[in-house]
Formats: structure tokens, sequence, C-alpha cells
């Protein structure tokens, strides 16, 4: 029997094989035209779905249209899309060493949520009582102790005993949450569980822009974060333990410290967002302040291929679907769970494009050919 | 000169008809928004976007003169969601959840050519601006109709020696312990104890609003705390559906469940708030002021209860809610009359209630005289939250 003949026998009619390595070009067209095809599948999907399309067809244009209608179409919303983003992005910054590290942390909602919790206590104990600069400090470092304690006792409980990170942080996302509805009926004797805007602690308004001053932060600690983890001592150690932990005890590198500090680092900037959020835009807290960001974070940060600033991107797309999804949904007359669809399709696209990038598909015909030249 | 005299005469007329104009908007011209805390999956956010979109097809609006944005939080959003409309050319903005209210503050404050109206808040009274309005009904007294069904459903169980106890008892799943909830569950309470004297209520809250699992749960717990009837005020599927299942008598809220609960569902009251939006649009489009503080009632068309589901309530039922109706609408029934129960075993001769908002919650308005407890009638949001006898808080 040839060797034609036995490579014909055993082929399957497709399969996989690992890429040993794929050019930016090949990369990025295989990305495009994933998200193109993701927006085809919309356009598919709004067809079958919106009754306003249905009935005229020909608004299939207004309905791409209204994506970037959602983020650009004035500058109040040009400005929330920034701001969305920089809050987004700053929790996806701050999940980002941990996740280098391969330490899983799932708990950004709750850092988050515990650093708007603890920014607003001090607003409602203090706001008023002292001057508006020394309320926001205190605030701000409320919201960072706050935000470092949620991530330091999971990190203590994984080096001290190996327990699991990613069950751990979770679990504490339900302690801040019950924590915000206990602090509410303290706070709010009505019963009604509604704090209400409060009148201090709001961050600065700089040339007339409420939003400018958050884009700003962030924009600093992308870059300072992208200089940690690339130039630094600090930022190697991460990496080293997050490649092999017996590497890096091998070099002399103490794994434990690295986890303890790196998730004070990590809750301290969810702190940071908090604080954002609480003093930035609601001023307020309600059990929904951090709104699943927490969780979005994480695809923001992996989409990204932890690379803060990949990040700043990705995080700006979620932002962009998000806000475009909500105008469909005002403009076009639905649910906003379809909207929901919506996202989720381009997501998975997106997502589904890393695997065509990581893996080469082979079909039947494809390897005769192959075979036939490895003969002559 | 005659053709001068005419054509004065066409500018006077135009001109007048300008400034009419000029006061009103013209239907074709009229653009709503609603902003809603969750989607249509929360019974209560539903009966707004049903009772919305119903409004603006009574009075002709088309489909492109409305617009709806669901899943707004009560944070900044709302004020960004109330500032976009507004920046659309919007004529009015309603918000409809408690927590939005001083959002919506915030943005009438900043268009004050743009009308904000906001559900179930309690500020627009004192705030004082011209553009933001606050609107409620006296739901209290739909859910005493309510009462009056499930009272004549304990009777019925009481005769046929089904009850669970000794004494008829309601469970009730209330989401937060604050006048709105408590004023729901005590008139409910007390038009139970209209038709069934001995009946008596155990509550349990579940601090949230929308909260499936844990009305779906507390439910449960309240059925195996041997509770002949259950009735809830917050907005999921999740009791009645576990009454369903238990074969327990259910009593609903903002709207029928008859669908889902064919067994169990006796009746629901609800709010319909399609006589606000009516009444909003009409005086949007004469130019007329919207009221700071408004009530719907029965008369209004704003209080409302659904059909009575023959399958499991009560023979008599219907004539029993007919009755009460009657004395309701002449008067001669007040749902808090202080001779229908009890505080601590005295009679409530005197209550200062929290009617003008303030960071502090300080009492500051005397709501009991001739004989009743006055809901609604110094704001149109609920400010009884009195704990009365026969009522048991199980957790707070």
């Amino acid at each position: 029997m040839s060797n034609l003949a036995r490579a014909e026998g055993r082929e399957p009619l497709i399969h996989l094989s690992k890429r040993a390595g794929i050019s930016r070009g090949k990369a990025w067209s295989i990305r495009i035209i994933a998200v193109l095809l993701g927006i085809l599948v919309c356009g598919i999907a709004a067809f079958l779905l919106i009754e306003k399309v249905q009935n005229n067809p020909e608004k299939i244009g207004e309905f791409y249209g209204t994506f970037i209608k959602g983020s650009f179409s004035t500058s109040r919303k040009f400005w929330k899309f920034l701001k969305n983003t920089a809050v987004l992005l700053c929790i996806s910054l701050a999940l980002t060493p941990a996740f280098r590290m391969r330490f899983w942390n799932t708990g950004g909602e709750g850092q988050t949520l515990v650093g708007v919790l603890s920014a607003i206590a001090v607003n409602f104990y203090l706001g008023g009582k002292i001057p508006e600069g020394i309320l926001l400090i205190l605030m701000l470092l409320a919201a960072l102790a706050a935000g470092a304690l949620w991530g330091v006792i999971p990190a203590i409980f994984r080096a001290k005993w190996g327990t699991n990170e990613t069950l751990f942080t979770l679990m504490m996302n339900y302690i801040a949450t019950y924590l915000v509805s206990y602090f509410l009926v303290i706070w709010v004797p009505s019963g009604s569980s509604t704090l209400g805007k409060l009148k201090n602690g709001r961050l600065p308004i700089i040339a007339d822009n409420e939003n400018i001053l958050i884009v700003l932060i962030v924009v600093a600690l992308t870059a300072a974060l992208y200089i940690y983890l690339q130039y630094t001592k600090h930022g190697y150690e991460i990496s080293v333990v997050g490649e092999s932990v017996r590497t890096a005890r091998y070099i002399g590198i103490n794994e434990r410290k690295v986890i303890i500090r790196t998730m004070i680092l990590s809750g301290m900037l969810c702190g940071l967002a908090g604080y954002l959020i609480a003093a930035g835009s609601d001023q307020t807290v309600t059990t929904n302040s951090v709104g699943g960001q927490g969780f979005t974070g994480i695809m923001v940060a992996w989409l990204g291929k932890f690379n803060p600033l990949a990040m700043l991107l990705t995080s700006a797309l979620i932002q962009l679907l998000n806000q475009g999804a909500m105008q469909i949904s005002k403009d076009f007359g639905v649910n906003s769970s379809l909207t929901s669809v919506i996202i989720g399709i381009i997501l998975f696209f997106i997502i589904g494009s890393e695997f065509f990038i990581n893996y080469e598909v082979h079909f039947r015909g494809h390897a005769k050919k192959a075979a036939r030249r490895a003969i002559k | 000169m005659k053709k001068i005299a005419a054509l004065v005469l066409a500018l006077c007329l135009s001109l007048t008809a300008f400034a009419a104009l000029a006061d009103g908007i013209a239907k074709e011209d009229l653009k709503l928004g609603l902003i809603t805390l969750h989607s249509e999956q929360s019974t209560y956010d539903k009966n707004f976007i049903d009772s919305f979109k119903e409004a603006c097809a009574n009075k002709g609006l088309t489909e492109d003169q409305y617009a709806i944005v669901s899943d707004i939080p009560e944070g900044d959003e709302c004020r960004q969601q109330a500032e976009e409309f507004a920046d659309e050319g919007y004529n009015m903005v309603f918000a409809d959840s408690f927590g939005h209210e001083d959002y919506m503050i915030e943005a009438a404050q900043k268009y004050p050519e743009v009308q904000f109206c906001h559900a179930t808040g309690t500020k627009a009274h004192t705030e004082k601006l011209d553009n933001f309005h606050n609107a409620f009904a006296s739901i209290y007294e739909g859910r005493y109709l309510a009462g009056v069904v499930a009272g004549m459903k304990l009777n019925e169980m009481k005769e046929a020696g089904k009850l669970n106890g000794e004494v008829p008892m309601i469970g009730y799943i209330g989401a937060f312990p604050y006048a709105e909830v408590k004023s729901g569950y005590t008139s409910f309470y007390l038009g139970a104890k209209s038709v069934c004297p001995d009946v008596q209520m155990k509550v349990v809250f579940t601090s949230s609003w929308y909260d499936e699992i844990a009305e779906r749960n507390s439910a449960l717990s309240l059925i195996d705390a041997k509770c002949d009837l259950i009735s809830q005020h917050a907005d999921s599927m999740g009791a009645p559906t576990a009454c369903q299942e238990k074969g327990v008598p259910n009593v609903s809220y903002n709207g029928s469940t008859v669908t889902a609960c064919p067994d169990t569902f006796l009746v629901a009251s609800r709010i319909n708030w399609a006589p606000y939006f009516e009444y909003l649009i009409d005086q949007l489009i004469a130019g007329e002021a919207i009221a700071t503080d408004w009530t719907g009632t029965i008369a209004t068309g704003s209080v409302e209860i659904t059909e009575i589901n023959e399958k499991a309530a009560a023979a008599g039922t219907a004539d029993a809610v007919a009755k009460a109706k009657a004395g309701l609408e002449d008067g001669s029934i007040k749902v808090f009359d202080t001779a229908t129960f009890t505080v601590k075993g005295a009679a409530l001769e005197n209550y200062m209630a929290d009617v003008d908002s303030d960071p502090a919650f300080t009492p500051d308005t005397e709501v009991v005289s001739d004989g009743y407890f006055h809901e609604s009638e110094m704001r149109s949001a609920p400010y009884f939250d009195v704990d009365i006898d026969g009522i048991e808080i199980l957790n707070n």
C-alpha cells in the first residue's frame, strides 16, 4: 500500500493542529473577518427578531448606524462613552496584575463595590462636616483600603493554605453585596433602603466637564501599570510566578509575598474604580452600583491579553457595544434582553476568532495534497 | 386699502395661531420618553411599559413619538438618560423607580423647558420646580379590595375545615419595610379583616424589589409556617409560581398572573398608569401646567383590580367586592378607619407622618383626623408606616 493511500484512510474530514506561529497581519485579518461575520449575523438576528426592521428591510442600515449613534451622535454620549470606558478599564487594569500571576481574581465586582461603599460611608458620616477637599481624600483612602482588604483576604488564604482563589474571590462578591444591603438598612431609617444622592463628596469638575478628571486618572493609571508590569522588578516577579511557581522559588522569589503584594495592588485599584463611581458619578451606593463591570472587566482583560494598552481598545469596544445596544433598544422599541443577545453574538465571534488564530484547520483534500508533496 | 386690511387681518390671525401653538405642543410634535429600572421581566416595570404604550396609542401618537429605555440603575445613569432624552427634543421624560428621583430632579434643573415626571417619589412638593412632578395612586384602595377577595377565600377554607392552623393566616412577602410596602400590606390585611374578622398575617421582607429566588423561598417558608394564603409586594414571579406548585391561593400585584398560576391565582390589584400618561399628554398639548403631585384614584381609573379567577375564588366574592368598592367610592368606607384596627392594643388617635422628605426623616404632619388615617392626601406617595396589631413581622 502506498503512503498516499494510507494517508487517505486515516485522514478525518477536518482536523486541527496548533499553529507554530502566525504573522501579525494574518492574525489581524482573522480578527477583522470575525468581527465582520459577527456584524453580519447580528443583522440577520435583527431581521428575524426586530419588528421595525422586518417591516422595513431598508432600516437595516439604520440598525447598524444606531450602534455608532449610541456613542458618537452627541457630545454627551461621547463623554459618557469615554467615562464609562475609563471606569471599566480601571477595573480591568486592576484585575490584570493578578491574572498575569495566574491568580484568577473573579472578585473584581466585590472589591469595587466595597470601594464604593467605603467612600460613601465616609461621605455619609463626614460630608458637610469637614472641608470638601479633605472629605474627597478620606473617601479615596477608605476606598483604596477597603478594596485592598477585599483582595488580600483570599490572597492570604491562597498563599498560606492553598485555597482556591476563584471560588474564594467569587464568594467575597456576595459578602460585599449583602454588606451594602446591611448598611442601607442602617442608614435609611424610613426602610426604603434608597440612600438617594448625597450632597457632598463630588470630584471637581474641570473645564465645565464632569468626566474629564476620571478619564485623565485612568489614562495615567494605564501608563503606570504598563510600566509597572513591563519594566519593574515587581512586574517581572509577577510574570515568573505566573509562568511557574517552581521556577520562581528556584530563582529566589518568595511567591507568597508576591501573591499577597499583588492582590493588595489589585484590590486597591478596584477600590479606586469604586471611588470613581462613588465620587465621580453616582454619589450614592446601591447593591447594583458596580453593575456587573467586575465580571465584564475579566473579559476585557482576557481579550486584551493582559496588556494594558490593548485593553484600552477592548474596554472601548465593549462600551461601544453597550451604548450601541442601548440605543437600538430605545430607537427600535425592543426589549433590552435582545440587545444583550446582539452584544453576545459579536463577542462570541471575537472570542471565537482567537481559536482560529491559535489553531489551523485542515481539510481532507488539503492533507492529500500535502501527502503527495511529501512523496515527491 | 382693502388689500392692506386683509393683510393686517391675516397677520393678526396667524400671530394668534402662533401664540396658541407656543403655549401647547402640537400632537404630532409631541415626544415622550420612559425610563424603567428593570425590563419587562419585572411585573412592576412591565406594568409601566404596557400602560405607557397603551396611553400613547389611545391618544393617537405614533410609535416614533415615544421611546423606552430599560435597566436603568438608580444612579447617575438615570440623569444621563433623562438628559439624553432632553437633548433629543423629547417634551416629557418619566422615570418609574423610587431611587431615580434625585437624578431626575438634577435633569429637571438643567432642562427647564422639558417636563420630568416621576412615579412613587416624595420630593416634588418640597423642591418646587415648575417642571418636576410626582405621581402615585391610592393603591391602598385596590389592595383593600384584593384583601376582600382574600378574606372571602379564607372564610370558605375555614368553613370547609381546610385551614392549616387555628386562625386564618395570610403570608405576605414585601420588598422593603417602608411606607409604600407597609401601607400596601396593611390595607390588604384590613380588606381581608372586613369580611374575615379573625384573620392574622405574617410578613417577610426580601430587601430587594426583584429577587426571584428570595421571593420564592419566602413564599415556601410562609407556606411551611402554616399560612393559608399568600400575597406579595415584590416584582418577580417567584411567589405566585411557588403558590401554584403548592396549591396555595395567591393574591398578586401589578397585573394578573393567571396564565402561570391558573389554579391558585385569585385576583391582583394594580395601578393603571395609562390615565396619568393620558393626562400628561393632554396637558402638554393644551399647554397647561402638570400637577406637582398627582394622585390617581378608583374614579380616575388608576386603581384597579383584575378579573377575579372564578376557578379559585370563593362563591359570592364578586358581590362582596362590588359592595366594598361602592363603599370606597361614596366615602362610607375608609381603608384606614381607626375603628377597625389597634396599635399595641390602643386605638390610633393621632400620628405625625414624614410627609415633607428630609434627610433625617423628621415626622412633620398630623395625618389622623375625623376617625381615619388620611393616606395619600398630603402627597401622592404613601406615608402610612404604622405597625398594627394582627400583623406579625418576621424579619426586618
